[in-house]
């Protein structure tokens, strides 16, 4: 396995006798979009949740830039470069877009425990929201309340506030979801060109965007990863056509 | 200039002019009044940096506020009786070190409580703020070096170099200058790289985590900055009234303070004085007419909290946010 | 000490922990339910030990006195409930503290204004005043006791309702999921109404016993609400069962602590400043413990996620 930045290693969890991650060892390659897909329940989620730091595996560990990261808790891993959009947006809805971007990059920046001087008067926490904002064609709305945004310029805000983090990977869960077509397929462009600055762990509803976007794809079911592999090998796959593609041939 | 700009500046000039109308008409029980509303206010501000900013619903700020008052006090009462406190520290009555030690003495509180009420969150915040509030009351009760239940009268006002203390209007002018200050501090706070970090923990905690902030130490450090500012106030609180007793620390007080800010307007820079005027003219004006003002008191209270969440200067600004 | 002298205090403790229970169930219940913080919890017990001391006056009855005070403390319970509370449902805590703050001055007031401000005091009933001698020719307050048992049948009491009733069934639903039982076609309104009446009676009931014990006047609603949220947070927000040991816990070691600290204190200290130590200590004994809880288990010790 060549220069993987950031792998899981026997990941398990367990909620009662509901097995929601099964022994689960992926990896993310620089430059690359690695895909995770899966049925709802399959556990993308929890998956999610323990890398990014906001659960504690049962049993297995994390990997991330040549460092084992388990034990830290999710300040310390954003610390580290894991920059990760929520499925559900988890902005500060009281803020305006820019101050949301600001946010992110004072986050990267550190030193926040300073209490005097105007952070919206800094220039460099300005410029790297700004282009940040720039990047997902949110611009026109800096001034906009959050609250106000529609559930797709929320998604936006999410991936542009990530971008600020300028993190080492980004994982990002369901970035698409609530877009709209044309939406999706202006994103879709952007993360092609992003993987380059970062790569991208991508859980993601929309196929056409995952098959469009993803170097490798892996398969979640029922907490355990059933296949990983491209595009093609993923399709060709007889027990992912069967778990997971044959249930939505039928439906 | 903004509506909210305008309240901000015109608010506390309202109460510097209530205070020097009332020297030129010579009522001197006014001043006192206006006195007691700059303090309460700058107990508000240390509370709403906490409640405003931090959302963080703390109930055991009279402990903090009594703290403050108790500095004042105990440095006070070494220095009127001569004897040195544990034998080395001689007591002062220079308004500045008591103000001083009143800050520093609140703040360690405000990180010792916070640092364990902060584990926490949701309502068991609430109830332990309280309850650490309780344990402050129920010791200096118990404690009997400086008069237990009764408290320590003090028969002299502390100094302030250069000025007359005594003369109402100069210990006005003293308290109003450290509510400026403060709230000039509490301005600027809102607005530092500080300020959007805590506001953000008060909205979304997992945000604040995702872009590498720690919350519990945003928190903790705005709870201590809090309790420091409310502490600064008990301690002139005490030297307003020249006594300090356990009743500083009681829970009620830390409700007074958390109801002024609410009456007033939360996360708003100049709500805690605009809520301090209106409680001690409410106070003024109600208890003329009852016996039983409390009652008032709290169907004011009820209303504003079920049919006007922005408070006073909410009503009157609007619900606009500050964007910068 | 004598070992007379500890079981006294041990039973004291357990007559203190019985009480704040009695506080502490209904709290929590109303928390769990319908996930409201009730500041004014504390006058409702105020309520129970005016109507109590109101009724004894007039009949000089103290069951009827003790019934006066379920039923008022169950009747002001509801219709605050209907009039205000009920609003509060989806409010952040902040509105929750302040309007119940409200109705403290507004309960407090009222009474001042209805009873005066001196304290009312209601004797305990012939048949219970006085010692009884207990096991091992101990003897103890016959109303300390009945206060024990009163309070061990109630916990009894609620358990089983909890576990065994129809009414029971629903609370746990409510617990869960609040759609859910919409959905199941329970009135929501009427069961949110029910319990918060029922958690106003058994503060209502602690009220009126402790009113035998003490005096009754206003303000006492207080400090025993903020002891009641003590054992709320060391027992875990929303389980009786946590309101239970964490009552008997609080109640054990603020009785003992007043007992016992300065004792110890004397063993290495001259006798006056051991008993100013001790007495100082014995205040802040029982936030320690919440402090110590709390450090291990932020959420309590049968909480869930805090």
């Amino acid at each position: 396995m060549t220069d993987a930045i950031l792998s899981t290693r026997s990941l398990s969890k367990s909620f009662g006798a509901l097995q929601a991650s099964d022994s689960v060892s992926l990896d993310l390659r620089a430059g690359e979009i690695h895909a995770l897909i899966g049925p709802n329940g399959a556990g993308k989620s929890t998956l999610i949740a323990q890398i990014s730091g906001a659960l504690r595996p049962d049993s297995g560990s994390v990997i991330f830039d040549g460092q084992d990261v388990t034990p830290l808790p999710t300040v310390a891993r954003a610390r580290l470069g894991l920059g990760r959009t929520f499925q559900i947006s988890a902005l500060a809805m009281e803020f305006t877009v820019l101050q949301n971007a600001v946010l992110g990059a004072l986050g990267q920046r550190g030193r926040a425990f300073r209490v005097l001087g105007k952070v919206m008067r800094d220039k460099a926490l300005l410029e790297s929201a700004e282009s940040a904002l720039q990047e997902v064609g949110l611009s026109e709305f800096r001034n906009t309340v959050t609250a106000e945004l529609s559930h797709g310029q929320r998604r936006q805000l999410e991936v542009a506030v990530a971008l600020t983090l300028k993190p080492k990977v980004f994982l990002m869960d369901e970035p698409m979801a609530g877009l709209g077509a044309e939406g999706s397929q202006r994103l879709t462009g952007f993360l092609d060109g992003l993987r380059h600055r970062a790569p991208i762990l991508l859980v993601e509803h929309d196929m056409d965007a995952v098959f469009a976007l993803a170097d490798r794809i892996s398969v979640l079911v029922y907490g355990r990863i059933i296949a990983t592999g491209t595009a093609d090998e993923i399709r060709a796959n007889a027990e992912v056509r069967q778990a997971y593609l044959g249930e939505e041939d039928a439906a | 200039m903004r509506r909210e700009t305008i309240l901000n500046v015109g608010i506390p000039g309202l109460l510097l002019a209530i205070g020097l109308l009332a020297y030129a008409l010579d009522e001197t029980y006014i001043i006192t009044l206006a006195t007691r509303a700059a303090i309460l206010a700058l107990a508000g501000v240390g509370l709403n940096i906490a409640l405003g900013l931090g959302g963080l619903v703390s109930l055991g700020h009279a402990a903090f506020f009594g703290i403050g008052g108790y500095a004042m006090g105990i440095l006070a009462f070494h220095a009127q009786t001569y004897m040195p406190l544990w034998g080395v520290i001689g007591g002062t009555t220079s308004m500045p070190i008591i103000w001083l030690v009143a800050v520093i003495a609140s703040g360690l509180a405000a990180l010792v409580i916070g640092a364990l009420s902060l584990r926490t969150s949701g309502v068991y915040f609430i109830m332990i703020t309280l309850a650490f509030g309780q344990m402050l009351f129920y010791f200096a009760i118990s404690w009997p070096a400086y008069g237990g239940e009764d408290g320590v009268s003090i028969y002299m006002r502390n100094n302030f170099p250069g000025l007359n203390t005594l003369v109402p209007l100069n210990f006005f002018l003293i308290c109003f200058a450290v509510l400026a200050v403060v709230l000039i501090f509490a301005g600027r706070l809102g607005k530092s790289p500080f300020g959007l970090a805590l506001q953000a923990t008060r909205q979304n905690v997992a945000r604040v985590e995702a872009v590498g902030l720690a919350p519990y130490k945003l928190r903790l450090m705005a709870f201590v900055l809090s309790g420091a500012i409310t502490g600064l106030a008990g301690a002139l609180f005490a030297d307003l009234n020249r006594f300090v007793s356990p009743s500083m620390l009681s829970w009620q007080m830390s409700g007074e303070i958390m109801v002024l800010v609410i009456l007033g307007g939360i996360a708003r820079l100049s709500g805690p004085v605009a809520g301090a005027m209106v409680f001690i003219a409410l106070e003024y004006v109600l208890e003329d007419l009852s016996h039983y003002w409390h009652i008032y008191l709290g169907a004011i209270l009820l209303l504003v909290v079920l049919f006007a969440r922005g408070g006073l200067v909410g009503l009157i600004a609007g619900r606009e946010v500050a964007h910068d | 000490m004598s070992a007379a002298l500890l079981a006294e205090q041990l039973l004291n403790g357990l007559q203190f922990g019985v009480m704040l229970f009695l506080m502490a169930a209904g709290l929590t219940l109303i928390f769990g339910v319908m996930g409201l913080i009730n500041l004014a919890h504390g006058s409702l017990y105020m309520i129970g030990a005016f109507a109590a001391a109101g009724m004894a006056a007039l009949t000089g009855s103290f069951l009827l006195a003790l019934a006066a005070a379920l039923m008022a403390a169950a009747i002001v319970g509801a219709i605050v409930e209907m009039v205000v509370i009920r609003r509060l449902y989806d409010r952040d805590h902040l509105d929750q503290v302040l309007a119940t703050f409200a109705l403290i001055l507004i309960f407090s007031e009222g009474t001042r204004f209805l009873f005066g401000s001196l304290p009312l005091y209601l004797d305990t009933p012939d048949l219970l005043s006085g010692p009884t001698t207990l096991f091992g020719g101990l003897e103890y307050s016959k109303y300390r006791l009945f206060i024990i048992a009163v309070g061990l049948a109630v916990g009894g009491g609620l358990f089983w309702l909890i576990a065994r009733t129809r009414l029971g069934i629903q609370i746990r639903a409510g617990k869960a999921d609040r759609e859910m039982i919409a959905a199941l076609g329970v009135d929501i309104r009427r069961l949110y109404t029910l319990v918060f009446a029922l958690g106003a009676a058994l503060a209502g009931l602690a009220g009126a016993m402790i009113g035998a014990i003490q005096s009754v006047e206003v303000g006492m609603g207080e400090p025993v609400l903020i002891l009641a949220f003590v054992v709320i947070v060391i027992g875990g927000i929303g389980s009786i069962k946590g309101a239970f040991v964490g009552a008997l816990l609080v109640g054990m070691t603020d009785t003992l602590g007043r007992v016992l600290l300065p004792q110890a204190f004397g063993l290495f200290m001259d006798a006056s400043s051991a008993t100013t130590v001790g007495a100082s200590l014995a205040s802040m004994s029982i936030y320690i413990l919440m402090a110590g809880i709390l450090l291990f288990r932020p959420s309590g010790l049968f909480g869930g996620q805090a």
